[in-house]
């Protein structure tokens, strides 16, 4: 039996400063995941990564993150997305510093 | 120290330019990421888990304050005020900007510094013990063959496409402070019946298959060495295994072929290359070698050092734990320590690289190094300045008494920057430092070396820490593997497996429970860490990690 689809979010990395983002549902890329487009439908999911994966010369390497649905937007399952949405856990100079 | 020739300033200059145009052309759309990828690795710049990441070489890890101070600019100017000093002798900086790359290695290439073969699949920076030209124990100096290999290396059309990167260590002592059989080449310089040479080892290496390399030359005159690398990295360059690159590194040719065979190919191929090494490159090496001549040593009374170390139990912790012994009257080798405990392991801000850079040039001699353990040394000072080095070292949070103490750890980046790793690294380190710390135990526990690494690649060294943490991911949590035993000087050895892994929070309680079980165990306190292990075996440890029940089980299953 297929595996059930589970909640993801297009996520890659800016060209110009290597940050972190997610695509949003008005197309922008933002680096909060608080405003990414959840995907709930696995075709279009699949769209959606066709579609960011074309905009060369705005992000690099993007893929399908998954998620967790929460009541303030996506939350990650896995502690590398984790990572990714609050930067280096060193000391606060990362994201946690910025956003 | 080496200074470039117009060739070397020429050949630099024109890749920056380059560059330039490649990160131009990513910019305005006309090359995609597939075809820029390869074109940034060839300079240096990877693009990691938050940002670009620039890694630039410190040849055999020598620096000129002027270079350092450069860094710093660097530090200051294009990223976040700090820069993370790597095993391997490079700086890699964690947040610039693409657009501002170009600059960056121009602004290096001012101080003659690049960041060329910092990564692909090509002869890596080569790195060098890090008390080249000034360690009382040294037969001859490393840097200038460094150099040599550098010079031969840098875009040696050959060398560019190779099964797997590849990574040459040189050391001139018989003290290896260079790890050198745990790289693809090792060399171990020494002389023979009055003619310099080089013991050459192969086939060591870390990551995910761990080995020690084999000597496959006891000694190749001087004269004869550039043509016998060339020979062993073109049999590999052949043999080596292109289908898997799990599998393409030397180590794997030299265990799959054994060394014999390989010794045979390298022969065989050396004889027809010899005669196309004219001499040139003596000629080279003596030009060099006179650029690494010593500095004049002064004979100064050393009784303000005596003075000091008597009154001042501060300095004396430091002297006694940071000075390494110089091979001239009256000077010392001072390391500075860059693992302030709850710091990041490393790392420098920009100031502190100033201070070290200004110190380096008032008492110095100008010269710094960066060691493998990730520290800054000052090669050249006289114990008479000590005193006034560690009060500017204090003042700036460089004074920390602790090289080679259970807080003097080894981490790579992990995941708090890494995008390979599967664990974090860090703050591991940062929680094991801080520990210690409070228990005051540090001088009491003595040498003992703990290296972490986020992930199977091993930049962090753990294979040859005394004691090694290897960060895993189990199921979507960060787990840590440990070994003991490991060893990274010239009695090099592999850590062995204790057995599971632990969660982040149990791991800093379990280091406890290991040091616990030494200074239980040790037979009295000039017995180290590594003498108890290996006098004892993994039983009492292992009794300590999981306590009796479970050590005994493991032991029959
Ligand atoms: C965050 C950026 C880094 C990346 C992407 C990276 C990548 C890698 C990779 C892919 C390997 C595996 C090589 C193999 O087995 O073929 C490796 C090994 C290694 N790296 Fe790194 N590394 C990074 C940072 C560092 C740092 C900061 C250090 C020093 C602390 C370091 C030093 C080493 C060393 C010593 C090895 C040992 C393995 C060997 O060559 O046998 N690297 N690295
Ligand atoms: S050991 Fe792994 S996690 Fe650490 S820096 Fe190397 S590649 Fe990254």
């Amino acid at each position: 039996m297929p595996r059930e689809f589970t909640p993801k979010v297009v996520t890659a990395n800016a060209l110009l400063s290597g940050e972190v983002v997610y695509l949003t549902a008005n197309d922008d890329w933002s680096p909060r995941l608080s405003e990414a487009e959840i995907l709930t439908d696995e075709a279009h999911a699949q769209l959606r990564l066709i579609e960011a994966s074309a905009r060369q010369s705005e992000i690099v390497g993007a893929y399908l993150a998954d998620m967790a649905q929460c009541d303030d937007g996506p939350r990650p399952t896995h502690f590398r997305e984790e990572f990714r949405r609050t930067g280096p856990s060193n000391y606060a100079h990362g994201k946690q510093a910025d956003l | 120290m080496y200074s470039y020739s117009d060739f070397d300033h020429a050949f630099v200059t024109e890749r920056n330019r380059q560059f330039r145009q490649q990160v131009e052309r990513r910019i305005d759309g006309s090359l995609t990421e597939d075809e820029f990828k390869p074109l940034r690795l060839m300079n240096g710049l990877y693009l990691q888990l938050h940002a670009y990441m620039l890694r630039v070489a410190i040849p055999y890890g020598t620096l000129s304050s002027r270079q350092m101070h450069r860094l710093a600019d660097l530090a200051e100017q294009y990223d976040k005020g700090y820069g993370h000093f790597t095993t391997r002798q490079n700086i890699q900086y964690n947040w610039p900007e693409l657009r501002d790359i170009p600059d960056m290695l121009d602004a290096l290439a001012e101080v003659q510094m690049h960041a060329i073969q910092t990564s692909g699949n090509t002869i890596r920076n080569v790195t060098a013990d890090h008390f080249a030209g000034a360690a009382a124990d040294e037969v001859m100096d490393p840097r200038p063959v460094a150099e040599l290999i550098r010079q031969w290396s840098t875009d040696h059309p050959e060398f560019q496409a190779m099964p797997r990167k590849f990574k040459i260590a040189v050391t001139g002592s018989a003290n290896d402070r260079a790890v050198i059989k745990a790289h693809d080449i090792g060399l171990r310089l020494h002389e023979k019946d009055g003619v310099a040479g080089a013991e050459v080892v192969v086939g060591g290496g870390m990551g995910r298959t761990p080995m020690i390399g084999k000597t496959i030359a006891d000694h190749v005159p001087m004269a004869d060495l550039l043509p016998y690398l060339e020979a062993v990295v073109s049999v590999w360059n052949l043999l080596g295994r292109r289908d898997n690159k799990y599998k393409a590194r030397i180590k794997i040719t030299v265990h799959e072929h054994g060394i014999e065979d390989i010794r045979a190919r390298v022969e065989e191929v050396y004889a027809l290359i010899r005669p196309t090494f004219t001499g040139v490159d003596q000629t080279l090496y003596d030009t060099i070698k006179a650029q690494f001549a010593a500095p004049s040593f002064t004979k100064r009374p050393v009784s303000a050092f005596d003075d000091h170390y008597a009154k001042d139990p501060v300095f004396r912790a430091w002297a006694d734990t940071n000075l390494h012994p110089h091979r001239a009257e009256g000077y010392a080798i001072a390391q500075i320590s860059l693992k302030a405990h709850g710091e990041t392991p490393g790392d420098a801000t920009a100031e502190q690289m100033r201070v070290m850079a200004d110190i380096a040039r008032d008492f110095g001699h100008d010269e710094l190094r960066i060691s493998h353990e990730q520290n800054v040394v000052l090669p050249h000072v006289h114990k008479a300045d000590l005193p006034a080095i560690h009060a500017r070292l204090k003042a700036h949070g460089l004074a920390t008494a602790n090289i080679g103490l259970v807080s003097d750890i080894i981490a790579c980046p992990g995941m708090d920057y890494c995008a390979l790793a599967t664990a974090r690294s860090i703050p591991i380190a940062q929680q094991i430092a801080t520990r210690f710390d409070e228990l005051k135990l540090e001088h009491e526990i003595g040498e003992l070396k703990i290296k972490i690494s986020g992930c199977i690649n091993a930049c962090g060294h753990h294979h040859v820490g005394h004691i090694g943490i290897l960060g895993l991911d189990r199921a979507g949590v960060e787990n840590y593997q440990i070994t003991l035993g490991g060893d990274h000087t010239e009695t090099l050895a592999l850590g062995e497996r204790t057995g599971p892994g632990f969660s982040a929070e149990e791991i800093v309680p379990a280091i406890e429970r290991l040091v616990g079980a030494y200074l239980d165990h040790r037979a009295d306190r000039d017995e180290t860490f590594l003498a108890t292990y290996r006098r004892l075996g993994m039983a009492p440890f292992k009794t300590a990690l999981y306590g009796e029940q479970t050590a005994k089980r493991s032991k029959a299953a």
